[in-house]
This record gives structure tokens, sequence and C-alpha cells, in this order.
């Protein structure tokens, strides 16, 4: 009997979710054993039509990254979703937009002006990449950028989200370990939809920090605070997303001195992760006063950045208005 | 929704109330049509849902179509959700799987085009049908009654809500802060309209009080800290060092004869007289023990002295006597601490305090009690000469944007029994300034007329300015009163002997944080706020807690005295009840998904989030909890639920009334 | 734009969101004394202003809503001691959230009304509607993505 079918692929994406999966150490020698690694562009040479090629639901597991940027990406979701049995929104970028989904809060023109005209661009002629060319030899093409970033589960259906930028490599093998279980019939997957790899609480739950009741008169930088080590960083003002960041990653950053900035996403069953920010930054300031509320908000220097680094092509809002307009 | 639910909705015509504007037959055709997918199975109007035939056909379509929910379009759920609540109920539904939603003040009554106003009911529908879809069956809480009661402040209406209480046959906590119960109405003289004496009526109840076998007597005494819920609250109480042995003092007088030290008693005489440094508030004060007051006390000053000790006949004098805390469980509480006279030194044209003969109405109340410091006698600041003239000026603090803008209620009538008692005592010439004559009381109106017929003079207008600068030779030595005659559009200058300041209530300086203490709330003004205006005005929006008296607002006596009673009614109803049902509206913390981050910590005021160190997370004790919700939205894990008003149940009633939810061929663009 | 017979005035669609003791019942009284509002905007009934997650406006905003009324007890009066300045606080960083969006802060209005206030209710509603109506639509697009995504779906 072959072995079942992985792939992985990243659409819109930084590298780092492969870096995170080869981070797994030796644990990759047992993806190696248990799977036939069908396609897997960063790691080996594969083409578009050997998928297409494939029955549907050939593919075991998929571990699909990055969003949805552009017309190829969506096609290839597309195509992965049908080849695949268990497709999983794998990082933050397929399961939320992540950094690139930040470009949703600006006109496409202003993303691509960006790139091509910008002072350090060497373009004279302000030339841009058109989307199909006419040569002698033929036409040629390149993909479409869509207007707006989209996640996964906005243009194909996912079963399982594993969140984190990247995830960390002690969940991957966890998960790895739980899907070769599952695949000898010695354990069961999670119901459809589940978040794999995290916890369903919030950093705080791994967080060591000490804590109390929260209210503060200022909010601050990290850089310009020195923080407390022993203390919890947002009782200190300092604007920490652990509060509502998925659990999962033993509280990396807030255990080394660094603010949580939200890359486990929201915690389970939250359904906008900002809104969860705004709700919960809102509630340590200590001032009835609207004067001094907006001095004390003053702090927040970029609040819908800080609220929705991560997740704003997952969000309610998606978009901001301008983005889109187009 | 894992099963499909199945809806009947409801539209009322409310005779012509809906229906005259709402086109309610389009409004449920279109329900049945469009809500389908959410589950919508039938769609019914009838002219009145509340009647009985209404209420009827919703149990009929429960236990023949097996409906599982139930969607009202109707008037506003504060009218009639109990209503059709109890239908459900009746029909075997859970009462809590039934939504009202109101089609009538919100739609009907305020809206004129009927185009507009029947497609904001459908919108209000669909939103009702969307939220439905999510309510859970729910239980009122039930949570036993501890029979014990604690009533906070000794005046009229304190001692009137533990008498009822003790005489029902429940223990009684009395609190009062002064070192004697009976509050204000021990200071009167007489009591309008019958004129009957103030002691005469009050010291019987301050006897039985002090005496009752359920009540426990706790003068001198403070309540510092509230904790707990309806049923079960445990109050924390500092009795102050009265430096007097209760078992061994008789009241027997001895010391407070002896004391040398003379102290003004702003208090209870309202600077009009003295008291000694050990002290009764008043001869027939309840308590009989003394108080040393250790600020004036010259042993406690000097370190010497101690004469009271020296005569004291059984050693009752204990200068080392420390306050006492007491924690003493009840099931519920009354608050009935009065209020503050409003200070007239604000009014600085009135020369209170800057113009002796310028008097308050407390002032007036001792100089014409009998037992005051006067004997009774009507004088002028020197004690003994006799006004001849005299002006009573009302509404003084009150009615007055620069002040209070409420009427204090008491004012014009105890201005008409100041006017009375002065004619009666001295034959002097009174005149009333006034901006309306209030007298809505039993009888009140009858004493109006009683002194309009002794010959008091009524000028209308509010008195502009009073002085002692004269101006004629009839003004010498006179208080001159600046009046415009509002009936005459005269302007007056009437030169009296005395004035007395018909000064309003206030709420008690510390009202504010008295009512932080027992979690409740005040009005801007300061006074505290009942559970509603009209239908529960003893009642608090925090379970248990009641208010009777002035705390609530201004108020009469009779009025002090119903409050009282109706507050011990309440009570005595839940203690006899054994257990209270308790609104299922209630926050929960889910363990599993708390991150013990603590921002809720901070968002209740009821003291109802608890944070386990151990465990490193919070919880919400469901009899505290009010159900306001706060939490719920301040949870950043999104580990909060609250029943009744979820997440789910709000974001899909938002998806309804947006008709978000109507298959998209429907919504023509 | 021009006033043609088919082109209808710009009717916004507002959700307000309504504290049990105050405004849902200053609403109530408005009904009851007959007084007479723009019809545009739809309430939803929460116990106390502190309920209000910011998600309930950001999903009305998503779902086509022009304009949110947040609405509760004056400061002070609370029904739940002091809940309403939680929701002040929560409403000031939201404006600045939603202005970041592209979202007018004007849209997010917060009303204090009372009881007793059924006229000041009235009034406000009345004002906020035309506020909202010459700010012209919002029309918050978040469907644009799943109709191209429908487009893309077209076998080439």
């Amino acid at each position: 009997m072959s072995k079942p079918k992985f792939a992985m692929y990243w659409a819109a994406s930084c590298g780092g979710c492969e870096i995170a999966v080869l981070n797994i150490h030796e644990k990759i020698l047992d993806v190696d054993a248990a799977f036939e690694v069908v396609f897997w562009p960063v790691a080996m040479d594969a083409k578009y039509k050997d998928v297409e090629a494939m029955q549907d639901g050939e593919i075991t597991l998929c571990l699909f990254n990055g969003g949805m940027r552009n017309d190829e990406n969506e096609h290839i979701a597309k195509l992965l979703r049908r080849k695949s049995k268990i497709m999983v929104a794998f990082g933050s970028c397929a399961c939320e937009g992540c950094i690139p989904g930040l470009a949703n809060f600006r006109p496409i023109k202003e993303l691509v002006d960006t790139a091509f005209s910008t002072i350090s661009t060497d373009n004279p002629e302000n030339i841009r990449p058109q989307t199909s060319y006419s040569m002698p030899e033929g036409a040629i093409t390149i993909p479409t950028l869509n207007p707006m970033l989209k996640t996964l589960d906005q243009v194909v259906d996912v079963d399982y989200y594993m969140p984190g930028c990247p995830p960390e490599s002690h969940q991957i093998a966890a998960v790895v370990d739980l899907v070769i279980a599952a695949l000898n019939g010695k354990a069961e997957l999670p119901p459809k939809g589940a978040t794999i790899g995290a916890g369903n609480s919030t950093v705080c739950d791994e967080c060591q920090r000490k804590r109390n009741v929260k209210l503060i008169k200022e909010f601050g930088r990290i850089q310009f605070t020195e923080a407390d080590p022993e203390l919890c960083l947002l009782e200190q003002g300092i604007p920490c997303n652990g509060i509502a960041t998925r659990s999962g990653c033993n509280a990396r950053c807030p255990s080394v001195g660094a603010q949580c900035i939200g890359c486990y996403g929201p915690a389970e069953g939250v359904v906008d992760y900002g809104a969860r920010l705004i709700a919960g930054f809102a509630s340590v300031i200590d001032s009835d006063d609207p004067v001094e509320i907006d001095k004390i908000l003053d702090g927040l220097v970029d609040p819908a950045g800080q609220f929705y680094r991560f997740n704003l092509a997952g969000s309610l809002l998606r978009a901001s208005k301008s983005a889109q307009k187009g | 929704m894992d099963k499909k639910e199945k809806i009947g909705v409801y539209v009322c015509h409310c005779g012509t109330n809906i229906a005259g504007v709402v086109n309610v037959g389009e409004v449920s055709t279109w329900a049945a049509e469009n809500l389908k997918n959410d589950g919508v199975v039938i769609a019914r109007d009838y002219k009145f849902m509340c009647s009985s035939l209404g209420q009827e056909l919703i149990q009929k379509d429960i236990k023949e179509q097996g409906l599982t929910r139930v969607v009202v379009a109707a008037c506003s759920p504060h009218l009639h959700e109990a209503t059709f609540r109890n239908a459900c109920k009746g029909g075997g539904l859970n009462p809590y799987l039934c939504e009202l939603v109101s089609i009538r003040e919100q739609d009907s009554w305020v809206h004129t085009d009927k185009i507009a106003a029947t497609e904001k009911a459908k919108a209000i529908l669909s939103g009702g049908v969307s939220r439905v879809i999510h309510h859970e069956p729910l239980e009122p809480l039930h949570v036993p009654i501890h029979p014990a009661t604690l009533v906070v402040g000794g005046g009229i209406a304190g001692i009137q809500a533990a008498l009822e209480i003790a005489n029902a046959g429940f223990p009684v906590y009395l609190v009062e802060r002064e070192p004697s119960i009976g509050g204000h109405m021990a200071q009167f003289d007489k009591t309008f309209p019958t004129l009957d004496c103030s002691a005469c009526i009050l010291t019987p109840k301050m006897v039985d009080a002090g005496n009752h076998p359920n009540i426990t007597l706790l003068t001198y005494s403070e309540v510092e800290k509230v904790d707990g819920y309806v049923g079960n609250f445990v109050a924390t109480i500092r009795k102050r060092a009265r430096s007097v042995n209760e078992a061994d003092c008789t009241g027997c007088g001895i010391c407070w004869e002896k004391c040398p030290k003379k102290v003004v008693d702003n208090v209870f005489e309202a600077g009009m007289g003295y008291r000694k440094a050990v002290y009764v508030s008043f001869p027939q004060a309840v308590p009989k023990y003394p108080v040393i007051d250790r600020e004036n006390c010259t042993y406690y000053i000097k370190g010497t002295c101690k004469a009271c000790e020296k005569f004291c006949p059984t050693n009752a004098i204990n200068f080392a006597q420390e306050d006492e805390i007491l924690n003493v469980q009840v099931g519920n509480i009354i608050l009935a601490t009065g209020y503050d006279l409003f200070d007239s030194r604000r009014i600085t044209q009135y020369g209170y305090g800057r113009l002796a003969n310028v008097f308050t109405s407390l002032e007036f109340e001792r100089m014409s009690n009998a037992a005051g410091p006067t004997g009774g006698n009507i004088v002028l600041r020197d004690g003994k000469t006799v006004p001849k003239v005299v002006g009573i000026v009302h509404c003084v603090g009150s009615r007055d944007k620069n002040y209070n803008e409420y009427c204090s209620a008491i004012c014009c009538m105890q201005s008409l029994k100041f006017a009375h008692l002065v004619e009666e005592r001295t034959g002097a010439e009174v005149y009333n300034f006034y901006i309306d004559i209030r007298t809505p009381g039993k009888g009140y109106e009858e004493f109006y007329h009683r002194l309009l017929e002794e010959g008091t003079h009524f000028i209308r207008g509010k008195v502009a300015e009073i002085s002692d600068a004269a101006r004629l030779p009839a003004e010498e030595g006179k208080l001159i009163m600046q009046v415009e005659d509002t009936l005459t559009a005269n302007q007056l200058r009437v030169p009296v002997d005395m004035v007395i300041l018909s000064a309003g209530l206030e709420p008690r300086h510390d009202a504010k944080e008295v009512a932080n203490r027992f979690g409740i709330s005040c009005s801007a003004d300061g006074w505290l706020i009942e559970r509603h205006p009209k239908l529960d005005p003893v009642a608090t929006v925090t379970e248990g807690i009641y208010i009777a008296g002035c705390v609530q607002g201004p108020k009469d006596i009779p009025n002090s005295v119903a409050q009282g009673a109706a507050a011990a009614a309440r009570i005595l109803g839940k203690i006899q009840q054994k257990e209270v049902a308790l609104e299922p509206i209630r926050a929960t913390i889910h363990e599993e998904q708390c991150s013990g981050c603590r921002i809720c910590n901070n968002m209740c005021p009821f003291n109802a989030i608890l944070f386990h160190e151990d465990k490193m997370v919070s919880e919400v004790n469901p009899a505290l909890c009010q159900g306001c919700g706060t939490c719920v939205a301040a949870c950043p894990a999104g580990a909060i639920s609250g029943t009744g008003f979820s997440n789910e149940q709000i974001l899909s009633q938002i998806n309804g009334l947006l008709l978000l939810n109507i298959p998209k061929k429907e919504v023509v663009a | 734009m021009t006033d043609t017979p088919e082109t209808k005035p710009f009717e916004p669609t507002i959700i307000g969101f309504t504290c049990n003791w105050c405004s849902y019942r200053a609403a109530d009284m408005a009904g009851t004394a007959r007084m007479k509002y723009a019809p545009n905007v739809r309430l939803i009934r929460l116990m106390c202003s502190g309920r209000l997650d910011p998600t309930f406006v950001l999903k009305a905003f998503a779902g086509g809503a022009d304009a949110v009324l947040i609405s509760g007890c004056h400061p002070g009066d609370c029904h739940y001691i002091n809940q309403n300045y939680k929701a002040l606080r929560r409403f000031l960083l939201m404006k600045r959230v939603l202005a970041q969006m592209g979202i007018q802060p004007e849209r997010l209005k917060l009303l204090w009304a009372s009881a007793a206030e059924g006229a000041i209710f009235t009034r406000e509603i009345n004002e906020f509607v035309e506020q909202v109506r010459a700010l012209g639509p919002l029309n918050w697009n978040t469907t644009a993505i799943e109709v191209h995504a429908e487009k893309e779906e077209v076998p080439a």
C-alpha cells in the first residue's frame, strides 16, 4: 500500500512557515516516513500540472500557508482543496491574512506605487507590471492582484486552522504526531473547523508574569519604558496583545520582555480579534473623564495597526474603506 | 444550530395601535415566506395577542405544531414580556424561548409613513427571529433568604421598618450613626398638619425599638462594608467606643450633670444650645446610655478630670474602651439614612450666619420645642426679645437652578406650621414669601386655609435680599426683606424682626459613598434611585437592598413611615418565601478558556468577580452578578458568556435587523 | 447627483444599541407619548451600555449599517452603578479604530438618555439620521470579495 500523500504550498507569505516545519528537526523524518511528499514548491521541484493530474482527494494532508493576494493564489488554493482530504490553513497568513493582509489598509494602487515608484526604485519610465503582454514569441501573463487580500477560508473550505507566525515548531511536531496516529487509527482527528496546534485560552494563560487588577493612566511604548521584568506588561502600560491572543506559544514574547503582538490570532470562539483588544484595552483605562480618557488613548499611536496587525483580512471589516474602493 | 428550530411568529394588531400604521398582514405573510430558512413554520397576525385568546393561539400552536421557539411582534417587552413568557410556559415551552419584539412603541406609534413603518416592522421581526434561534431554556436562580434584616438609619423611616419586621417575629439590626435613634423627627416640636407633638408620637416608637427582643440596636455605629448578595449579606459594622460600659450604665444622668465641659450642640440643637462632653442627645434618647465626645472631653485633651468616672455610681465609665467591629449576617438591607439640611450660608444674600436674627428652619424647630434651648419661647438671638414681625422664606435652596432644582416637598407645610406657631406663641405678624404653595397631602390644603384665616400674610415672590441696611426710619433696627410681589408687580421692602429660612432637603453629604458601599446608585441630585419610580419605589436595582424615607428623595413624615413599612413588607414577603427567584441573566466565566488576565476584575461594581490565585482564573458569583454584561463585553479571551444576551443572540439579531438572513435573491439591489 | 423620479433620496440604515433601563425606556416613552422620529433606526436591547461589545458595532458596519447608535444612562446615573463609563472608554477607542478603517467617527454616536427623556431621544435620533444622510451611504463592501471570488471560479 502506498503512503498517504502530503502537500505544502505557499501563497502570499514569507516562507517562515516552511522554515518552521523544517525546524521540527528529526521529526521531519517521521513526516517523510509516514507520507509521500507530492507537492512542496519550496522544498522540491513540482509542477502545477502534476497536481492537476491527480484524483480528487488524492492528497491526504495539505498544509497551506499564505493569504490570497492574487488569482494564482486562489487558483492553487481551489486546486489543492479539490485534491486534498485534509486542508489545513497553516500559519497566520492563511488563517487571518497576517502581515501581507495589512495591505488592506490602503488602496491597491498605493501598494503598487509603493513597490514601483518610491525613491529607492529605479524605474524612470514609471512602468507598471501588466497582467498580460504580447511578445513576438506569444502572450505572457502574470497573476492579477486582488483588490484586497483574502484569507484561505474566504476562498475555499478549510478543515483545520493552525495559527502562528509562524506556528511554533513544538506545536507542528505535535500535530504531525497526531495526524500520523490518526492515520494509523490510534487517535481521532478533532472536529472539522477546529483550531489545532494551539490552546483555547490566551497568552496570559501561559505567561509567568505576576498580575494584578489592571488600572492604568498611561500607555507607553516598550522601547521607551523600563519595564519591571516580573510584572504583567499591560499593567505597566505597555500595550501587550497577550490578553486577547490565542495561547500555544508558551508566551514566547512576554517571557523575554517583549509585548505580545498577536500572531496566534483570536482565542476560541472569538468573532473579531481587534474587538477583543478594543474592549480589553479600554477596560484598563483608569478614568471616567472623556478628556482624560482621550489623553490616555493618545498613548496608543496606531490602534488599528496594533489590534489588526495579523488579523485585518480575517476581521469583520476585512479592509479599510479606501482599500475597498480599489 | 444542530437541529432546525420550529419557530412560530405572531404579529399583533393591538387594535389599531399597530395595525393603523403597520400592515400587519403583510408582515406576517412576509415572515412566513422569507424567514423559512431561519425555521419559521407558522406566522399569524391577530387583533390582540395579549388577550387570553391570543395567548391560547400560541399555546395551541406549541402543542399542535411542536413549536420550539416563539416570536411575538407587539408592544414593549417592559409591558408584556412576562405575559408571553407565561403563555409559552402554559403551552409547555420554556418561557425563555420566547422573544417579544416591539413594533408598537418603536414603530407604529413613532412613525407616520406606513410603508416605511411596515418595512421596519419586518426588519425588527427578522431580528427577533434570528435572535430567538440562539435562545436557551433557562430556569430562575433560587437563593435562600437569611431571616435577619439590617436597617441602616434610625430615623422614623428606619424605626418603622425595624418595628414592622421585628413585630412579625424576625430579627433586625438597627444601625444609627448618632448616639440615639430618632432622627430629625426627634428635633421637631409639632408636626403638620395636625400639630400633634412630635415627641409624643415618636418616643413610644423609639422605646419600642429599643426594648424589642427582635431588634439589636447599634447606635453610634456605622456600616463600613457589605459583602454577599440577596439572602446572604455580611455587613461589617463599626460600633464606635462610647467610653461607657452599656452593661453597667443605668442612664441616671449624674455623669453629664457633673461634667464640667460645655460644648455647642451642632447636631441635635442645631447650634442653638449646649450639651456636655459626656451626653445623651436628648432626654428621651434611646438607648439611654451617654457617649463621651472624645474630641471635647477634658480627659482626652489634657489627661486629667475624670469627673464623670468619679461620680458614676456604677463604675460604667470606661476611658479605654475601643471601637468594636461586628460582622452580621442578614438576608435583606433597608437604607433609611435620611437627608442633610441645605446649608443656608450658600445663599449669601439671605445673610444667614451674618445677620443674627436670620434663623434656619431647624433652628426654629429647636426654638419652638418646649424641651429646646429657649424652652419653647420664640425669641430673637439675644434670647429674650419677642419678635413683632416675622418673615418666612420658602424654597430656600430648592426649586432654584443655582442650588437644587427639585422641590423639597416639605417646606411649604413646614413654613405654614412655623407661621402658625409664631402667631400662636407671640402674636407677631407673619409674612410668608412663597413661589407656589404646594399642599398635596391629606389635610394639608385645609391647614393652608386655616392659616389664611388666621391672618398670615402671603406674598408671592422670591426674596431677593435680606439686609439690615435701613433706608427709612421705620426700617431702623429691622431686617429688611426685598421682594417683588409677583401678583401685584410691586417691589416691596418688608421690615421684620426675625427671618426664618425654610431650607430645603439635600442628600446626605456621603450619599454617593453609601450608595457605592451598598452597590446601588444615586441620581444626579444624589438621592438614591429606586428600581421603578412608580411601580417599585422602595426596591433598588440590587436585589435585597431597599430604600425608605428621605434617602430616596424629599418627603414628609407620613410618606417616610409608609416607605419604611412598605420596605418591611417587601422584605417580610421575601423572608416568608424562604428563598428568592432571580432572573437568570448572569455572566459565566468558562474556566478552561479563562487566561487569568484579570481584565474583568475591575469591571464589576457588585464584586461578583472573584480571582482565584491558586488556579489563576476568575469566577463569577451568580448570586452577586446583576447581569449587566459588562464583563462579557470586556473579556479579551471571549471566555465570559452571558445568558439571555449572548454574543450569538446579539450578533444574529444584528444580522436579522439588517436582513442579511433573507435569501439573497429576495434582496433587490 | 441629479434627482430623477427614479432615484429615491438616500435612507440610511442605523443600528441602535439601547440600555434596558434608560434609553430603551426612553424609546418606549417616545412611543407612549406618540412622538415622531425617522424610521431609520433599528434598536437592539441590551441590559446595559456596558454590555456593548465592540464586535457588535463592527458587525453592524460590516453588515451594511450606515451608522451605529450607542445609548446608555447619563454619567452617574447608571443602573449598574458606573458601567456606562466603561462603555464610554470603549466608545472613544472604537472611534479611533473606525477612523483608521475609513469609517467617519460621526457614524458612531454615543447618546446618554434617561428613561424620562423620550423627547431628547426623539430629537437626537432625528438629528443623527440627518447627519448620516448628509454623510451618504457607507456601503461597506466585504461582499465584493465574494463577488470577485465567484468570478474567479468560472473555468477559464
